[in-house]
């Protein structure tokens, strides 16, 4: 595929261009702390698309790749003083392989079977995690400040930070698009339909599913790596939060599940829904009440999310607008 | 050795009432096929209906009375406003549908109550039995589930409209066909497991103090035991109740607290991994 003939991929381009000069104008914190969750969000929709949109397998404990890669890396740079890249490209590698593993086990199960077992998997590892003493148990690990002097201090540091979430956030658009358009795809999206008549018609349908679950798996533990290193911390019940794992569902079915545009527009809209929910007096308590409620009202009523809705009323926007 | 079998004995008693918690959410799943994500949301409501009522100065053992009809009622409502719409669907659908329904349950509880966390403070016994020592409240929470338990069974083997939810259990399509109205078995269904939720919730504030948010904790112990029980089988998720409760009590002595959930989470996903229809064997 001519990936640089193609419009999306430009698209792709220019949002993470956007999101990387848009902040740096005026040296804006305040805008670039905006932006860097509304990136994770990103990263945690886009790739758990890759289970949910076009496998058809609901991971409800995608959180566990981003925490355990928050973990590792910190760990790594913490402990035995490796530097950011490394660390991450590692952390990344062993959550991948790990989800490997498991995915082995757990994708042979089906519906909501799965969707148990990975709550399982996430609420197992967070209570691990809390009483695992190399790791600091329940108060998790702290950076020493040091850990920012090799990248020319925290002020630098957090810069540097921020554009490679932007990166991992383009990498990731890119991901959910190239395998969106590829045989691998095509296999998944079959998977979705019918798994059993996929088997039937040569789909190895056991080894692309773990695969799936593997890629779905490496950005957000990269991600979760740059993440909690920018915030100098990491504890159990923040690296492995159910509840972000299923607010990134909420993103995914708001945009259009099994689209590429679809997820990370939600997840941008839920960021910004969920800053105004926050911030507005008197209504900070609902917050969790109004994600809810408008969760409920997607999947009774649009069940297609936004880019459900968009295909209907643009037919043409389809095969145009992933 | 007297103070670990006063553990299992203590484990013992709490895993009935787990197990009352299991039944509800397996015998929605066992009738309707959806995995009651609002499943701890009820528990939680359980226990503030308990502590509103003991408020207003109704004992709490007299409180489940009430307890029991609110949540029969609230689950019809649930499921008539979240689930019946979207019941032939994916599944993914009914799981982020009640899970919705959990966020605003969730949302609405921290609004009031805050997360801080509350208690209902009667007067409770310490019995001696056999040179054991119980708290009354244990006991008379572990006679209350056997005693819910007993009443459901009677109501699914001995009555006309319990057989109908069984039927619908089985084949849907077949049941309606012998005339049931299998609509209204399902909303039924659904209330029935709500009430017993709110239930079980209503027991563990007899024993424990509570926040609006610990009902997660006992949804995922009820996932725990249902699913060692088998999926959709009553009986089996009481008994996973019960081997949960043992597991807890007989392991407390020997280590911290903490990690006793790391255990029954690794034998969950070990069970759903190589036995997937439970110890007893899937819905009946």
């Amino acid at each position: 595929m001519k990936l640089f003939g193609r419009p999306f991929f430009w698209l792709i381009v220019a949002v993470v261009v956007l999101f990387a000069v848009l902040p740096m104008v005026g040296d804006n914190i305040t805008l670039r702390e905006t932006l860097v969750l509304s990136a994770i969000y990103i990263i945690l929709a886009t790739n758990l698309n890759l289970m949910i949109g076009y496998t058809g397998y609901v991971n409800f404990g995608s959180i566990v790749f981003f925490g355990l890669g928050g973990y590792l890396t910190l760990w790594l740079i913490g402990e035995h003083h490796w530097g950011l890249y490394p660390s991450v490209l590692v952390a990344g590698a062993v959550t991948s392989a790990l989800a490997f593993l498991l995915g082995l086990g757990v994708l042979r199960l089906r519906g909501a079977y799965f969707a148990l077992a990975t709550i399982g998997v996430n609420e197992a590892v967070k209570d691990f995690v809390s009483n695992f003493e190399p790791w600091g148990g329940a108060e998790g690990i702290f950076l020493p400040f040091t850990a920012y002097k090799a990248m020319g201090g925290p002020g630098k540091a957090l810069w540097t930070v921020y554009l490679l979430i932007v990166l991992v956030m383009g990498l990731s658009l890119l991901l959910s698009y190239l395998i969106k358009r590829s045989k691998f795809g095509l296999g998944l999206f079959a998977i979705r339909e019918d798994e059993d008549a996929a088997v039937v018609l040569g789909v190895k349908a056991p080894l692309f599913k773990t695969i799936a679950y593997s890629l779905s798996a490496f950005l957000p533990a990269v991600a979760g790596g740059l993440y909690f290193f920018k915030n100098g911390s990491v504890v159990p019940e923040e690296a492995f939060n159910l509840h972000l794992s299923i607010e990134a569902i909420v993103m995914v079915m708001l945009g259009g599940q099994g689209t590429v545009t679809g997820p990370a527009v939600g997840a941008f809209l839920y960021e910004r829904l969920r800053g105004l929910l926050l911030t507005l007096p008197g209504l900070s308590n609902f917050h969790l009440v109004i994600a809810g409620v408008l969760l409920l009202l997607i999947i009774l009523f649009a069940p297609g999310g936004l880019m459900g809705w968009l295909y209907r009323t643009w037919p043409r926007l389809r095969g145009r607008l992933e | 050795m007297p103070e670990i079998l006063a553990s299992v004995l203590d484990g013992l008693l709490i895993g009935l009432v787990y197990g009352l918690a299991a039944i509800g959410l397996t015998l929605i799943f066992g009738v309707m096929d959806v995995v009651n994500l609002s499943h701890g949301a009820m528990i939680a409501l359980g226990m503030f209906t308990v502590y509103l009522l003991f408020g207003v100065g109704i004992h709490p053992y007299l409180g489940l009375v009430p307890v029991a009809v609110i949540g029969f009622f609230f689950g019809v409502l649930v499921y008539l406003v979240a689930v019946k719409r979207i019941l032939d669907g994916p599944p993914l659908m009914t799981l982020l549908a009640t899970f919705a329904v959990s966020m605003i349950i969730t949302g609405v509880g921290t609004a009031i109550w805050s997360t801080s966390p509350y208690n209902v403070n009667f007067k409770v016994v310490t019995l001696n039995i056999l040179g054991y020592t119980v708290t009354s409240a244990r006991l008379v929470a572990a006679l209350a589930a056997v005693l819910v338990t007993a009443f459901l069974y009677y109501f699914l083997y001995r009555t006309v409209l319990g057989k109908a939810v069984r039927a619908v259990a089985n084949n849907r399509v077949a049941a309606e066909l012998y005339g049931i109205p299998s609509e209204r078995i399902l909303a039924i269904s659904f209330g029935i497991g709500t009430a017993l939720a709110m239930l079980s919730g209503a027991l563990i504030a007899t024993l424990f103090p509570f926040t609006i948010l610990s009902g997660g904790i006992y949804e995922l112990k009820s996932f725990v035991a249902s699913v060692l029980g088998g999926l959709g089988n009553p009986t089996g998720a009481l008994f996973g109740g019960i081997i949960l409760g043992l597991i807890e009590g007989s392991v407390a002595p020997f280590i911290q607290v903490s990690w006793t959930n790391v255990i029954e989470f690794v034998i969950f996903v070990l069970i759903l991994l190589f036995f997937p229809t439970g110890l007893f064997g899937g819905r009946r």
